[in-house]
This record gives structure tokens, sequence and C-alpha cells, in this order.
């Protein structure tokens, strides 16, 4: 059977898509709020046509329009200031999109100029580590220089990863701010013409501090996931493209000869070769160290630094695919990560729908019945449940705050 | 000890406090609540539009800031003058009111669309740059301090905390020759703290640390957050105006005076014609012959020739070339006798029933006083296309291939233009690169005057306005007639 043929499709979405889970983490409270009624849902049907502006009440409502639409997945837009059902019976200038969690979507694609294990579509735990070191950087930015603490990582179901930062204020970020996070936030910058794709100094002079403080933890990524798991200096193209990065011309050139003699230095070996070199060819706290030193902090940004889509962050009214959809061509499941786990996360072994259904089937036939939130007889479980501890934790944070409001009489 | 003159300012500065209005700088957060004349309503608008129409313009032709503000700051002085509050003898209250009443009421006129908002907010938000940079440190100061931005003051301790990341923004503007980046604490310059989402700019450019959403934005960066709450404030009390607008329906007195407002800056005019910069002369009716076959580009050539020959022009046909000699320096009173003696066929009663309400609109002088700019490229080639009996629009788009040809070489055929270079033309015509073909026109009756292939009216630069073509194209023949001059000036002074 196709991962996700029609019949599939229609009983994951009546046993076991998290419909509750998902309204409250769009809703941030029990009662239904704008926040969910007037939210964008977009579906694409099995015929591939694509249904923009419908909302929903509630979850019921939600859950049973699921059903009968049936769709291959569905996306998320932004809360717009009517509900986007009645989109045709309001005035143009009457609905505008006011709010919309943050949103980040890094897609292995980007890093296919310098993977060495898969292009394309494909994936493996090789280049999960490239996701990994997005995850670690964009994780930790956020959380210490923006202040956000809302963040739900959900994998996009194949070769990528998306974030949703639920925070009131970055809920509320105008067009033009979330335009600023994007930029502050890309570093590598620059189309397959451009060797050299990491220019964020003023002159040589030291790196600006938020990007400081990706680089730490990236020295170390950088020595396990380029040096050692993807040994990405290995070939002839690879060793060439990071000369291209050297701004001395002596060093490359005695690196070039020496590596086109010994043709299986590792990766390893030849950064080692970089590193000799600079120290032999330059003096300590000379202007020409300062540069070299750069130019190697550069080369490790270029080369782990997260590439981010993005267009997908800058508008509020883009849309997302929903967590928990199912990607149509692996059947997996979009489930959420925990940032802590990205390096245990291996993309091959996400429960498909196919499994899912089987595991439901074994439970079912020992109990005899179907009901609601099937999942917790799943192993979907674990997931749903990160889902809803996220939710809680938002839904917390909003009673304090009407708490905090109510004090002040 | 002061200086007497420290002394006199210091004096001078307490008496502004007396003022009414006693910030050059004005956030604009009260409106005037006092009488005012309908005239005055509308001239303190109408000035201030001067002001901003010259900022949209500025921006159109891409001037870089130095330049918008020497323009921008002359625009001011002729019609918003701005004394500081060291000028006692001026009345600075009344120079401060007419700028706040001019914007109130063109919020009134531009609050009704978003369009309008975007570019009223745009312009107005230049305009206080300017005037912020044209203030003195003292000025600055006291304006800041007159009220609560929002901002804190970081603290030493937190400096010390973040000392290592603060000191990298510090060290980024100076030069490298320059003083040493500070080494501690001390030494290190003002940092004040606010919620990251009111510079966006500044992080956009990592101009800031970041810490917890809290955005540190050094001392030299600080113009920013005004500049941002400027803009923040004046939007959301545009829309709060739009709301209320409707109410305001029932004074019939001014809803006319805020529609032509609103009206001549989408045009995007209401400046004052002044002629374009170099050419510095006025034209007269009877230079237009010489003129056009000289330096007009085949559109305006087509219409003079049609009209030479028709004693007569159609509706748009007057109106693309009228235009286009008001935009060259003809004066009201010279076109009006251009017009009268091409119509040769009528009598004046004719030709003032018909014609002269026309022209005189055209220069802004009848119906809404609109003064209307010359007509660019784009709008020949995409609006008003001509009908069967027209001779407007633009001839590489609007004439038969052969009708093109055979034109071009009796038009240009006397400044160099052969049958050999047509086929390149019609080429790039038949791409529908109708001002390359106008461009490359442009080169090759200029060649003997020295422009290039590639070249195109300067720096490469192709043909987007008919009045840009020919006020090239006489630039260069004054440069030409004043190196001759040189040279014999040159011989002369060698002989004695």
């Amino acid at each position: 059977m196709e991962p996700s043929s029609p019949e599939v499709m229609l009983a994951f979405y009546r046993r076991l898509y998290p419909f509750k889970s998902i309204f409250r983490w769009l809703n941030h409270e029990h009662a239904p709020t704008r926040l969910f009624t007037n939210r964008e849902i977009a579906f694409t049907l099995q015929s591939d046509v694509y249904l923009r502006y419908n909302s929903f009440i509630t979850a019921e409502e939600f859950k049973k329009q699921t059903c009968n639409l049936n769709p291959t997945r569905f996306e998320i837009g932004p809360v717009y200031t009517a509900r986007p059902r009645d989109k045709k019976t309001v005035r143009p200038a009457a609905f505008t999109p006011v709010q919309r969690e943050l949103v980040f979507d890094i897609d292995m694609t980007d890093y296919d100029s310098i993977r060495t294990c898969c292009q394309g579509a494909d994936i493996c735990k090789h280049c999960w580590g490239f996701i990994g070191a997005a995850v670690h950087v964009l994780d930790a930015a956020l959380r210490d220089q923006f202040g956000y603490k809302h963040l739900l990582w959900v994998y996009s179901g194949r070769r990528g990863i998306h974030l949703w930062v639920s925070d009131q204020e970055a809920m509320g970020l105008t067009d033009e701010q979330r335009r600023s996070v994007v930029n502050y936030l890309t570093v590598v910058q620059g189309g397959k013409e451009q060797h050299k794709k990491v220019n964020v100094r003023v002159g040589t002079r030291d790196l600006p501090p938020s990007v400081q403080a990706a680089l730490e933890p990236l020295v170390d990524i950088f020595s396990d996931l380029i040096l050692a798991d993807q040994d990405c200096f290995k070939s002839d193209d690879g060793w060439e493209e990071l000369l291209k990065l050297i701004p001395d011309a002596t060093i490359a050139k005695e690196l070039r000869k020496k590596w086109l003699a010994e043709e299986d230095r590792s990766s390893q070996e030849k950064w080692d070769d970089l590193k000799e070199a600079v120290k032999e060819h330059t003096d300590k706290k000379t202007p020409e160290r300062a540069k070299m030193k750069a130019a190697l902090e550069d080369i490790i940004l270029q080369y782990t630094y997260p590439r981010m889509d993005a267009e997908v962050s800058k508008h509020r009214n883009h849309l997302l695919k929903a967590p928990f959809c199912v990607h149509p061509k692996t059947g997996r499941v979009c489930v959420p990560i925990d940032p802590a786990q990205i390096d245990k996360f291996d993309p091959e072994r996400v429960p498909t729908v196919g499994k899912l259904l089987r595991e439901l089937d074994a439970a079912t036939a020992e109990s005899g019945t179907e009901e609601h939130s099937d999942w917790e007889k799943t192993s979907l479980k674990p997931y749903v449940d990160m889902l809803d501890k996220h939710a809680a934790g938002l839904m917390d944070e909003v009673r304090r705050g009407k708490l905090a409001t109510d004090m002040t009489w | 000890m002061f200086s007497s003159r420290q002394k006199a300012e210091v004096h001078i500065e307490k008496q502004a406090s007396w003022l009414k209005y006693p910030h050059k700088l004005n956030l604009y957060d009260q409106p005037p609540l006092e009488d005012i004349t309908v005239e005055e309503f509308e001239s303190c608008a109408i000035d201030r539009l001067r002001v901003l129409a010259e900022i949209e313009s500025s921006f159109a032709r891409n001037r870089p800031f130095d330049e918008l503000k020497t323009i921008t700051l002359a625009q001011c002085e002729k019609y918003l003058p701005m004394a500081s509050n060291t000028a006692i003898t001026v009345d600075r209250d009344a120079q401060r009111w007419k700028d706040v009443v001019g914007h109130f009421v063109l919020r009134l006129a531009f609050c009704r669309s978003e369009e309008l908002r975007r570019r009223f907010v745009k312009a107005e938000l230049t305009l206080f740059r300017v005037r912020y940079d044209n203030c003195s440190p003292s000025e600055i100061k006291d304006f800041l301090e007159s009220r609560d931005f929002g901002w804190t003051q970081v603290d030493g301790a937190e400096k010390t905390k973040y000392f290592t990341q603060l000191r990298a923004l510090s060290i980024q503007k100076a030069a490298p020759q320059q003083k040493a980046p500070p080494t501690d604490v001390e030494h290190l310059e003002e940092f004040h703290k606010v919620r990251w989402t009111r510079v966006p700019d500044l992080v956009e450019r990592r101009k800031v640390f970041l810490q917890g959403g809290w955005a540190y934005v050094p001392a030299r960066e600080q113009a920013s957050i005004v500049f941002q709450e400027f803009q923040s404030r004046l939007e959301n009390s545009l829309e709060m105006t739009a709301k209320a607008l409707p109410r305001l329906d029932e004074d019939t007195r001014l809803i006319p005076i805020l529609e032509n407002l609103s009206q001549g800056f989408l045009a995007g005019v209401p400046s004052e014609w002044s002629a374009p910069e170099g050419s510095g002369e006025e034209i007269r009716a009877d230079m237009i012959d010489e003129l056009s076959r000289k330096h007009f580009p085949m559109c305006m050539r087509n219409l003079h020739d049609n009209l030479r020959r028709d004693h007569h022009l159609k509706h748009f046909g007057r109106l693309q070339y009228g235009l286009f000699l008001k935009t060259l320096g003809l004066s009201i009173e010279e076109a009006l006798l251009f017009w009268r003696r091409s119509f040769s066929g009528y009598t004046d009663d004719q030709f003032n029933k018909n014609y002269k309400y026309n022209i005189r609109h055209s220069y802004g002088l009848e119906g809404r006083r609109a003064n209307y700019p010359g007509k660019s490229c784009q709008q020949i080639l995409t609006s008003d296309q001509p009908g069967s009996n027209d001779s407007h629009g633009c001839p590489y788009r609007h004439f038969s291939p052969d009708n093109l040809q055979t034109a071009l070489l009796s038009m240009y055929a006397s400044q160099g233009l052969t049958t050999a270079d047509l086929p390149e033309i019609i080429t790039t015509v038949k791409a529908g690169h109708y001002h390359v073909a106008c461009t490359r026109v442009f080169e090759i009756t200029h060649a003997m005057q020295g422009v290039k292939k590639g070249e195109g009216i300067g720096g490469g630069e192709s043909v987007t306005h008919p009045n840009q073509y020919t006020t090239t194209s006489r630039q260069i023949e004054r440069a030409l007639v004043e190196s001759v001059k040189m040279e014999v000036d040159g011989d002369v002074h060698m002989e004695t």
C-alpha cells in the first residue's frame, strides 16, 4: 500500500491525529479565542487542490472538516482580524494578518554543496548532523538573545526541521521585525558562484557578539561533523573549495602542493596542515595572523552555521505545514523534537503512518474497542505528550498573565 | 568659568522653556487646539507639502542622504523656516506653530489610504531625521530629556558583566589606526537598553548587543530609537485619524481642501517647477524650432513636426508636448505665445475659448491647480494609447516598423544616422526594448560630440524620460562650446 493512500490518511485523522493538542497549542487557552477561531488553515487535497482560508471554532469542528476533506496535509497560517472563512464577506481592509508564530524552516537542500553522504531528497543519520548544529545555534540564540521561551521544534517529515516560536511578543511581530530577526540570524549568504559565503565582519575585526556566541559550540561540531563524519576535504573538489577560502596565497599554494602529492590525507589531517601552515607563516599578534584566524573562523561558520530558508520567516502570512501531518512521500509523521535530544534523533526511526496503524490494530484487537485519543496506544504517544507539555507551558503563562492583570484591582 | 557666550546660551535656553513649543523637534503628540482660519489651514499644509514633495522626489532620484539633507534644508528655509532657540529675535513659537498645524492638516489629508499613509510616514520621518541631524548636540540633549523614551541607561555592573560583547560593538566603527578600543568599563561609551522590537533596523545590522530580548544600544545609535518612536507613533495616529475621519464629512469647507492636498501628493507634484540642474536658462517660443531639430527625442520631434505641418495637435498630443516644453523651461507666457502662433488657422477667440484654459491648466493655474510634471517614458508608453488620428505616444512603440525607419532617417540623417544603423534599432524595437532603441539613437546622433556606444545618456544610463534626453543633449552641446572657448582663451593666454 502507498504510504499515504486516502484510506490510510482517513484512519489516521480519525483515530490518531491529536487535534485537541494542536488546538491547545495554537489557542493558548482552553476556551476558543481569536488565536484559534481567526486562524487560517489551508488544506492540500488528494487531488492536489489547494483550499485556503479555512477556519474553525472548535477542535471538534476542525477534526470533522479534516476527516470530510481527507487532505494529504494541511498548513497553518496567521491569525487574521476576521475569521478567514468569512474572508469574502468582509472588506479587504478589515482582513489583515495580525499575529503569527515566528517560524523557521531549515532544509537539507541548502547543505547540498557541502554534504558528502547524500544529495537532494535523501537524508541519513550522517547529514542530520547539519540539522543538529543548526538547532543548537538557533535554539540558543532565540532563547538567550531574544529571550523567547516557547520554542517547538518539529521534524518536517523528510529532510528538514521547522521551528515555531509562540511567545506573546514573537506572535505579534510585524513583517519588518521578522525580517530583522532573520537577517540578524543569517550569516551564510551568497550563491553558487560566491566562494566565501560568510561576510559578517566589519573589516578584519572580531565577529559581532551574536556570531561569536554561536561560534563556540560550532568549533567542536566542525571537528566531529565536517572533519570526521562528512570528511568534507577528502575529495579534490572538497579541499579545492577549502583553499579558495584562504586569503594568503603562499599558504594556499604550499598546501595545494602538499595535498596533491599525498592524496589520501584525511580532512582532519588537512585541517591540521592548514593550522600548522598558519603558525609557520605568520607571527603571533600580527595583523596577518589575525587575518588568518578570522579566515579559519569564517570557514567553520560557513560549514556549520544554520542555513535557513529566510522567506518562510519574513512574512506573517506564510503558511507552514502543521505538526503531526504525514509527509506524503515518506509516510513519516512530522513529530516534535526535543532540542536537547537533537543529536540522538534519527529521521529513519520516526514512526510512519503505516506503522502506527498496525500498532493500533494490534492494540484494539486486544481491547476490542475504538476510542478517541487512540494515539495513546501507539508509539506516537511520547510525541503528543511533548506537544501537550509545550502547550501546557504556554497556557500556564497566559493564565499567570491574566492573574497579574486581575491583581491590579 | 563660563565664557560670556556660554552664559548667554544658558540664559537663552532657560528662556526657551517659556515657549509654547520649547523644541525644534516635535513628536507631534499634541494637536493644535487654537482657532485657525481656513486660509491658514490650507497655506500651512501646502507649504509643508512642498517640502515633503521634494523629499519624495529625492527618493525617486536615489539621492544619497547628505544631498537629500542639503536640498530639504534649503526647501525648509524657503517654506518652513525653523529657528533654533538661540535665535531670540525670531518668533520661534509662530514658526513652530505653523510646523505643527501643517503636520496635523496633512495627517487628515493622508490618512485615507494605506498607500498614502505609507508615503506620508516615510516623507515625514525623513524630514524629522534631517532636522534631528541638523540640531546642535545641546538641542538634541534637551529634546531627549524633555520626554520619556522608555529606555534605561545601562549601569556599571551590567557593563562589567557584558564588557567583551559591548566592547566588540564599540570598536566596530573606529578605523583601525584610530585610538585603541577601550580596555576598561570606565572608557566604554554610554549604552541604553530597550526592547529589541523597538530597534529592528539596528538588530538587523547587528549594531546592538542582544540579551534576553533587550537591545543594548550604543550612544551613537541612540537616534535610531527616537526615529523608530517617531515612526510608530505616527503610524498609529494615522490609523486612528483614518477611523475618525468620516465624522469630519460634515465640514464642507475642509473636505475639498483635503481632497486637493492628497491628490497633489499622488501626482508626485506640488513642488514648484524649477529648471533641471545645469540647464539654468529659460527657453523662448522662438527657440523651439531649432531645439527640436538638435535635441528632441523622437516622440517630441514627431509631435513638433506634426504641429508645424497641421497647425494643430489633438488633446493628448498637446498634453504630452506641452508638459515636455514646460519641463524644459518654457514659461506660461511663452507657452501661450508658442501655441497661439502654432495654431495659426484659428481666430483669437477660438483659441482662447478652446485651448487657453487647457494650457493654463497644465501649468497649474486652473482647476485643481496641480503642477503636472512632464510625462515619463513609462507613462508615454503605457497610458493613453494613441488612437488612429493621434500623433502622441512613443514612435518606437506606436509606429509600424516601415514608418519608423522612414521617420528615423528623415529626422536624424542630418545628425549622422544612416541606413546601416536601422537593422539594429529595429531588432531592439521588435524585442520590446523601446527605451534601448531610443538610447541607441541618442548615441548615434551624438557620436560626433564624442558619445560612444554603450554610454547612453551618461554613465551607461538609458533614456527614461524625454526631458532627460533633451537636457543631456543640451548639456553636451554646451560643454563642447565651453571647451572650445577655453581652448581659444588658453591660446590667447599663451601668446601674451
